[in-house]
């Protein structure tokens, strides 16, 4: 540990280290397998340093659904820009969001031009708004998993506190559990999981038994500096070769076992789960999280009563297979020729968290 | 938009902390975490401190990195 002590970074940066949880891995890995990292936070440290190259040829490492903004749906857009269009209306929410394409506009595109956006760092941010423009319904767009479904949820028990009328949420809020769930049911093989570690911290190790018990998979739950991943990737191989699969945690210093109490008695308290599409997976039952009866009145959903069409996926863009592991960024078409970070065709290509615009940013 | 950063609590102020960065101060809502006092590093995760780092706990892990170094050199 470091005098002072700044939370140990050196130690799981060690290129040495790194080196040799290499050598141990390669030493016990016989099998052919795949690894899932679910969390596009794995996804961008695994190309910022170059972990694949530590790998031997014969494990495969596949990007999951874990980009909020990647698996939010087209249609989540399309509605977002109906809301938007109602009368005295602002649109709150998190930067990436505002660039990925509806069925015909981006947010970005249709700001000051009859839609009022405004991106946020925090969704108190929103809540702010809202209690400076009691004239404007100030409406934040909810997006991501079992990490920011709980601030939305403080949001809303903050709002009822208050008594903000003027504050509402557009959920797309999603859980894990079920999208994994139906990935391990699905035709890719996926013998193992990197677990989303910042999920992980508020939901515990409960979401992931049934992926080991009832689907025979690997998990481990992993911090995000090189180091965690790699170690995590060896007790990963561990599990497969030996076929003793358990839920496994290598990200101590900030997941336990129960997880973050506090955030789920707020996120189960304010939401209730329905049906969810994803970007890729498609629908998948009891994955998304709605606004609970008890607090409706913050729901955007049932304030602003607005048509939104049903349109198709933007041509020859494959990001759902991306997310499912199926395809690499580089196997599509429009990749780094018609789909760049500057212009981008599909949601993967949007977010720093998306496979497409980490493997653009990164590619030799 | 999902990352979470280690941030050291400055001060705590009601229901919200001051909380630095590297040099950079920045506030962190406490409704998702409590017991949160001075000096402790938290994880910050848009705008509200999700759990507390563990120090022992990261201590621990270092010293298993180690136990596989020195497998090796065995």
């Amino acid at each position: 540990m470091k005098s002072g002590g700044l939370h140990f970074i050196d130690e799981f940066r060690d290129k040495d280290v790194v080196k040799k949880i290499s050598r141990e891995i390669k030493k016990i890995s016989r099998k052919r397998i795949s690894i899932m990292e679910v969390c596009g936070g794995h996804t961008m440290a695994i190309h910022k340093n170059g972990l694949m190259d530590f790998l031997p040829d014969n494990v495969t490492l596949l990007s999951g659904p874990g980009c909020p903004v990647c698996v939010s749906s087209q249609r989540f857009i399309d509605h977002s820009i109906a809301i938007g269009m109602s009368q005295d209306v602002i649109l709150t929410t998190y930067g990436d969001l505002v660039r990925v394409p509806g069925s015909v506009y981006s947010l970005e595109k249709v700001k000051g031009k009859g839609v009022e956006v405004r991106v946020v760092y925090s969704v108190l941010e929103a809540l702010e708004t809202a209690k400076k423009n009691k004239k404007k319904k100030i409406v934040f767009l909810g997006i991501g998993f079992e990490t920011t479904a709980p601030a939305s949820a403080a949001a809303i028990i903050q709002a009822e506190k208050q008594g903000i009328g003027n504050f509402f949420l557009l959920s797309a809020h999603k859980i894990m559990p079920p999208a994994l769930e139906k990935l391990a049911r699905g035709e890719t093989q996926i013998d193992g999981f990197i677990a989303p570690g910042h999920v992980s911290a508020i939901t515990g190790y409960g979401i992931y038994h049934k992926l080991t018990g009832l689907y025979s998979r690997a998990v481990v739950i992993s911090g995000f500096e090189p180091v965690d991943i790699l170690q995590s990737i060896l007790m990963l191989v561990k599990q497969i070769e030996l076929k003793r699969f358990k839920v496994e945690n290598e990200y101590t210093r900030v997941v336990r076992p129960e997880g973050n109490l506090m955030a789920r008695t707020l996120m189960n308290r304010v939401f209730k789960t329905d049906n969810a599409e994803w970007r890729g997976l498609g629908w998948v039952p009891e994955s998304g999280l709605e606004v609970s009866d008890e607090f409706s009145m913050f729901d955007a959903t049932l304030y602003f009563n607005v048509n939104v069409p049903d349109n198709e996926s933007p041509k020859d863009c494959i990001c759902g297979e991306i997310l499912t592991g199926k395809k690499k960024p580089s196997d599509c078409k429009l990749f780094s020729g018609v789909c760049t970070p500057v212009n981008p065709v599909g949601a993967c290509m949007v977010s720093s968290e998306g496979s497409c615009a980490i493997f653009y940013k990164y590619k030799p | 938009m999902c990352l979470g950063v280690p941030a050291l609590v400055i001060r705590v102020e009601g229901a919200e902390a001051i909380v630095r960065l590297g040099n950079v101060e920045y506030k962190a809502s406490l409704l998702l975490l409590d017991n949160v006092e001075k000096g402790d590093y938290i994880l910050l995760h848009a705008g509200f401190a999700i759990e507390k780092i563990d120090h022992f706990e990261a201590g621990e892990t270092i010293r298993l990195f180690k136990e596989i170094s020195d497998l090796e050199n065995e």
